[in-house]
């Protein structure tokens, strides 16, 4: 946290300054690329300010020399042959370099996946108002799992996402690892990402999708192959039965009639999975940090954290048996 | 003036001619001012109603940075900080950009072309009130919670789901329908104006550059809005009936919205952008005291922007998984565009070096907007770069990139347009101090407000958030741009209270205060007249090259120094050379601009609360005032043939036909129709291309009722020719018989073109492509009712002797129009018959 701040006031510092490309920070920054596609883009950027800027002098300069009181006059020939050579020459040389170099990446940064990975290892990805539905395939003998709001990626490799949407348009957007891509009713798009380091990063929805657009969020956290494999393991057998008091009443207040908690309740599909539920960042898709105190307040008042919510307000179930909810949710590890 | 001997006027005949043009040209008192149609009050009302509504839409712009100042802020709740960023995106882009240069164009243009007045003064009124009510109307939705709160650009599904949006989204497409309208027909006098109207020998390549500019803009216009208009049609058929253009479940796609909306979407920047620098091109001359360099060049850049603008929309979409290679396609177009652009700002500065630049408040603004244009073109070229724009997409990077191209390249230019020409309303500066002012707070709160943004937005903040967590980083950023958005504030209230302050202490200053060399300072602000006299042109900047042509002017040496029979008149000339052709008597002061433009405001109200009674006693309203309109104020016969205009100059009063400015009108209109109706047939085969059986097993509308509709429609537009026959030969018998044979074969047209989706039968809320063909058979109904209607009219002018052989404006732009509908009444049918067999 001091570390984190630290940074932040560093970046502070250097925006005001202006120079702005070193030192940003964030788990959600694509100035702080930590995958294959979001590096390239930012070596582009990084490119592109510096060339900017330096045409921006020059304009500047040229117009505030233009507006000085005492200078010589060009003559019009003079000031045609600037036109021509400032107006034409020079941004049609520019530009296209620029426009080849960013042709040449997009095929490397974004290669034709949906031919080369078989259909079943992609992982599907659904937006639906407001939280992220992941489904990951059966693989190696694993059984494929859904899960919401949490992705997990292995380093170094390169996936596969099938994004689509259940009811608006939404946009799939992981800043540190590379650019968006539209999910929309209807279609089916593919992207692929490739994370090269490893940490927890956060993700956005990034086309507006309604009343909590700002509360539609997920973490990515990439892992060693080793951990991810484990990791993928442990989910695709679900969580074991404790037999809980909070365990009895999430089945007898009917939250499991739309969220699965694997291994424990019947498969129920229509809110997000919870299985593992402590293991996640958030509660309600970015809405709260995951706090036993947190879900409860949830669980009575939905709306009031994360407007526009489709799940209900439990306020007439009893304190207790929410805490017990809470207690079972927030135990789920 | 040495070709013509001139006639020094005697004092008394001076008098009388002066006193004939006040008492014609005079400015209605009391309430009938509201019903003035004269360009310089249509203009300054237009102007301070687009103003009010930036004023109105910058206090929401402020409410959002409030609440994004801190992490967790709950000052507004999401649902109104989504109606109000909306809002404000909608009023900014279609309340203020975009009228705000159709306000400037009307008060200046005629003028600066020499004319009196542009060739349709009513309908300028017309448009303006349909600005003000629809403006009014979607504003106040606000204050009911009931404003559009889906983003300005209304993307379906979520803008289609009733119990999200409410009314709102109707309130949006409606009211922005009706101020399209507005636009349209801004559009089409403008044209008309320019190419009709501009002093004699102001050939073309002369034309102030304001002129060529307004000229591609209003161009734009027409082939931009319409597409938008089909989309609003196919949307609000989707909300109102259940048809499903945008629901992927029963064959709509919702990408078809996003191609329509970018289609206007961003040829709309380029409406915006290049008026204001319409205005740059006249400021910058001036302060340099010397012609502009490159005329040619600006020229050939101007248009070459206004047709590339056309070729980008798909750089709004980079990250919807079309194909990588059409994406290539686009963001070299995008890339492209720059290149005019740069043109245009180094014709600027090759003009600044070229001069001695005299520094003044309206060149403060103008260097101002273009240092921040500048920034916000380079990001533009960041932007249109696809892989550099899938990590900027949709985030506050893209906030900045926008208000940098919008701000720079047009608040600030109005701006200083608004110091520049300040003393052409009043005869007076505003004050050099509070313009200086406003300038550094405006221009440091800008970049306060929006610089940082852009760290923001790769930071990772997505656009139209309503709050973000603490932890996350954007904190400082947002603080500071929320404080820079306040500075930004008091800047523009500066501006607002030099404009409004009391001057009438000021003493009057000369015309002319900048020595400026185009025609617009010829005109006195205390006289409505316009020009005293029309003068001829012989330079680009005459008032610099033709020494005592204000004099000239003033006494009335010129063409057109009197007013005959009660009427406003002004010069039409051919359109490359300027040659004067006709004497043009326009529409005076009425009231049924207004009432027509209130009953069309009625009708798109009551659609939007499904008032059906209240909409078709409004739209029949609508329809007899426009008819009265044109019955009582166009193609009139005047009473002799021919006009002196002074200097041996004798014109005709009446001209039918390409001779006549109504041809022009009816021509550019079906032009703009033409292009809606391309946009609806556009989406017609979009779903072919998206599906594999784009008819989904329904069945079509068979073959023989649409080519029936097509062989009556054809039969109707050639008796329709040989109706224009009969009458060129004075036979107004046979005439009016084929007017009445065309008008029975169109109504039998339009029952076979409904007959083919109605017997057989087709539900349009199952599937898109009943929807759509039901779509296409209404829109092609409903301009044979229009023919009709116009039919009927030919009939009656004839019969109420206001039409003869010599007299048919009426006629010819009748068959004008119906030339244009058999060939939508032919691709209709003919597609909605024949394409399901072969496809």
């Amino acid at each position: 946290m001091t570390d984190r701040s630290k940074r932040k006031r560093t970046g502070l510092l250097l925006t005001s300054s202006a120079l702005v490309l070193a030192g940003c920070t964030g788990r959600q920054s694509a100035l702080d690329p930590a995958g294959q596609e979001a590096a390239e883009v930012y070596h582009l950027f990084a490119v592109m300010v510096i060339g900017g800027g330096i045409i921006w002098l020059a304009v500047i300069g040229l117009l505030l020399h233009a507006c000085r009181g005492q200078r010589r006059a060009w003559s019009e020939n003079e000031a045609s042959r600037l036109i021509a050579w400032g107006g034409v020459a020079f941004p049609v040389v520019v530009l296209f370099a620029l426009l080849v170099y960013a042709v040449w990446l997009m095929p490397t940064i974004r290669p034709w996946v949906a031919r080369a990975v078989p259909e079943p290892t992609l992982i599907e990805v659904t937006g639906e108002q407001f939280w992220w539905r992941v489904r990951y395939p059966a693989e190696d003998g694993m059984a494929g799992f859904e899960t919401a709001n949490e992705l997990r990626l292995p380093i170094g490799e390169r996936v596969a996402f099938s994004l689509s949407a259940a009811d608006v348009i939404h946009s799939f957007w992981i800043p540190s690892l590379g650019g968006k891509m539209d999910m929309i009713p209807g279609r089916t798009n593919v992207l692929s990402l490739q994370a090269t380091k490893t940490g927890v990063y956060h993700a956005p929805c990034a086309e507006f999708c309604g009343t909590s657009h700002a509360y539609m969020t997920f973490s990515v956290v990439v892992m060693g192959q080793d951990a991810y494999d484990d990791w993928r393991r442990k989910q695709a057998s679900g969580n074991q039965p404790g037999g809980s008091e909070g365990e009895r009443l999430f089945a007898y207040h009917g939250c499991a009639g739309c969220h699965s908690v694997r291994g424990t309740t019947p498969i129920a599909g229509l809110g997000p999975d919870l299985t593992y539920f402590a293991d996640r960042e958030t509660v309600g898709a970015g809405a709260l940090r995951n706090t036993r105190e947190n879900v409860e307040r949830f669980i009575r008042d939905p709306s009031s954290v994360k407007p526009g919510s489709q799940m209900p307000a439990f306020d007439m179930v009893p304190h207790g048996d929410i805490a017990a909810i809470a207690e079972f949710l927030t135990g789920l590890r | 003036m040495t070709e013509v001997a001139i006639r020094e006027l005697s004092p008394e005949d001076f008098e009388a001619q002066e006193r004939e043009l006040r008492e014609v040209w005079r400015t209605p008192s009391g309430w009938r001012y509201w019903t003035s149609v004269n360009n310089t009050q249509i203009g300054l009302w237009y102007g301070a109603a687009a103003f009010t509504f930036m004023l109105f839409a910058g206090l929401l712009a402020l409410l959002v940075r409030v609440q994004l100042a801190v992490p967790e802020n709950d000052f507004l709740s999401a649902d109104v900080f989504n109606q109000a960023f909306t809002l404000h995106g909608t009023v900014m882009m279609f309340l203020f950009a975009v009228p705000i240069f159709e306000a400037v164009a009307i008060y200046l243009l005629p003028s600066m072309l020499g004319a009196r007045e542009l060739p349709f003064p009513r309908l300028s009124a017309f448009g303006f009130w349909s600005f003000a009510i629809g403006g009014v109307f979607v504003c106040g939705s606000i204050f009911f919670g009931a404003a559009p709160n889906t983003g300005w650009f209304m993307y379906p599904p979520l803008a289609t789901d009733k119990e999200y949006s409410g009314i709102g989204a109707d309130i949006w497409l409606l009211g922005l329908s009706f101020i399209e309208v507005a636009s349209i027909a801004a559009a089409v006098e403008l044209i008309v104006g320019i190419m009709k109207c501009r002093a004699p020998g102001m050939r073309i390549n002369m034309m102030p550059l304001f002129a060529w500019y307004l000229l591609i803009v209003a161009g734009m216009i027409l082939f931009a809005f319409p597409p938008l208009i089909a989309g609003d049609i196919l949307f609000e058929m989707e909300r109102m009936f259940d048809w499903p253009f945008f629901d992927a479940e029963r064959g709509g796609d919702p990408l078809l919205w996003q191609h329509l909306f970018w289609i206007f979407g961003h040829p709309e920047v380029y409406i915006i952008f290049l008026p204001a620098i319409a205005i740059m091109a006249m400021i910058v001359p001036t302060f340099a005291q010397r012609p502009i360099v490159g005329y040619s060049w600006i020229v050939l850049a101007a248009v070459g922007t206004g047709f590339l603008s056309f070729g980008l929309w798909v750089h709004h979409m980079f990250t919807t998984g079309l194909p990588q290679i059409s994406l290539a396609f686009f963001s070299a177009a995008s890339e492209a565009v720059a290149i005019p652009t740069g043109v245009q700002i180094f014709v600027f500065i090759a003009t600044l070096l070229a001069g001695r630049v005299i520094f003044s408040v309206p060149m403060l603004f103008g260097a101002g907007g273009l240092a921040i244009f500048v920034i916000g073109g380079l990001t533009g070229v960041m932007v249109a770069l696809v892989p550099f724009d899938w990590q900027a997409h949709d985030t506050y990077f893209v906030v900045a990139h926008l208000h940098y191209v919008l701000i720079g390249g047009m608040l600030f230019p109005v701006v200083a347009g608004i110091y520049y020409y300040y003393p052409l309303i009043d005869a007076r500066r505003l004050s050099d101090r509070l313009g200086k002012i406003a300038f550094w707070l405006m221009f440091t709160g800008f970049n306060v407000a929006f610089f940082p943004m852009h760290l923001s937005g790769l930071r990772g903040m997505p656009r139209r958030v309503f709050t973000y967590p603490a932890e996350i980083g954007w904190d400082w950023f947002n603080l500071v741009s929320t404080v820079g958005a306040f500075i930004f504030a008091a800047g523009v209230a500066v501006v607002v209270i030099d404009v409004v302050r009391p001057k009438h202490r000021q003493p009057k200053q000369e015309m002319n205060p900048w020595n400026a060399g185009t025609l617009e300072w010829i005109s006195e602000p205390e006289e409505a007249w316009g020009v005293r006299s029309i003068p001829i042109i012989k330079s680009r900047y005459p008032i610099w090259d033709q020494p005592g042509l204000l004099e000239d002017i003033k006494a009335g040496r010129y063409y057109l120094p009197d007013a005959q029979d009660g009427a406003r008149e002004t010069l039409v000339t051919s359109v490359l050379d300027a040659r004067p052709v006709q004497c043009l008597r326009v529409g005076g002061t009425s009231i049924l601009t207004m009432v027509a433009a209130c009953s069309l405001g009625g009708v798109f109200v009551a659609l939007t609360f499904h008032w059906w009674i209240a909409t078709l006693v409004c739209a029949l309203l609508t329809l007899a005032a426009i008819i009265t309109w044109l019955w009582t104020g166009t193609a009139e016969i005047p009473r002799s043939d021919m006009r002196d205009i002074g200097l041996g100059k004798t014109l005709p009063l009446y001209n039918s036909g390409p001779q006549s400015v109504g041809w022009w009108g009816m021509f550019i209109t079906m032009a703009g129709d033409s292009t809606a109706y391309a946009s609806l047939m556009f989406g017609y085969f979009f779903y072919w291309t998206i599906h594999d059986d784009f008819t989904a097993g329904h069945s079509g509308p068979g073959i023989a009722w649409p080519l029936l509709a097509v062989v009556l429609f054809v039969l109707a537009w050639l008796v329709m020719l040989l109706a224009r026959r009969a009458n060129a030969a004075d036979h107004p018998g046979p005439m009016r018989a084929a007017l009445m044979v065309s008008a029975f074969l169109t109504v039998g047209g339009c029952m076979a073109g409904l007959a083919g989706p109605h017997l057989n039968p087709m539900d349009p809320t199952t599937h898109v492509y009943p929807a759509i063909v039901w779509v296409v058979a209404i829109w092609t109904v409903v301009h044979g009712a229009v023919a009709i209607i116009m039919q009927l009219y030919c009939l009656a002018r004839s019969v109420a002797g206001r039409m003869s052989a010599r007299h048919d404006m009426d006629l010819q732009n009748v068959v004008l129009y119906w030339h244009f509908f058999v060939i939508t009444a032919i691709t209709s049918f003919g597609v909605l018959g024949l394409f399901p067999a072969v496809r």
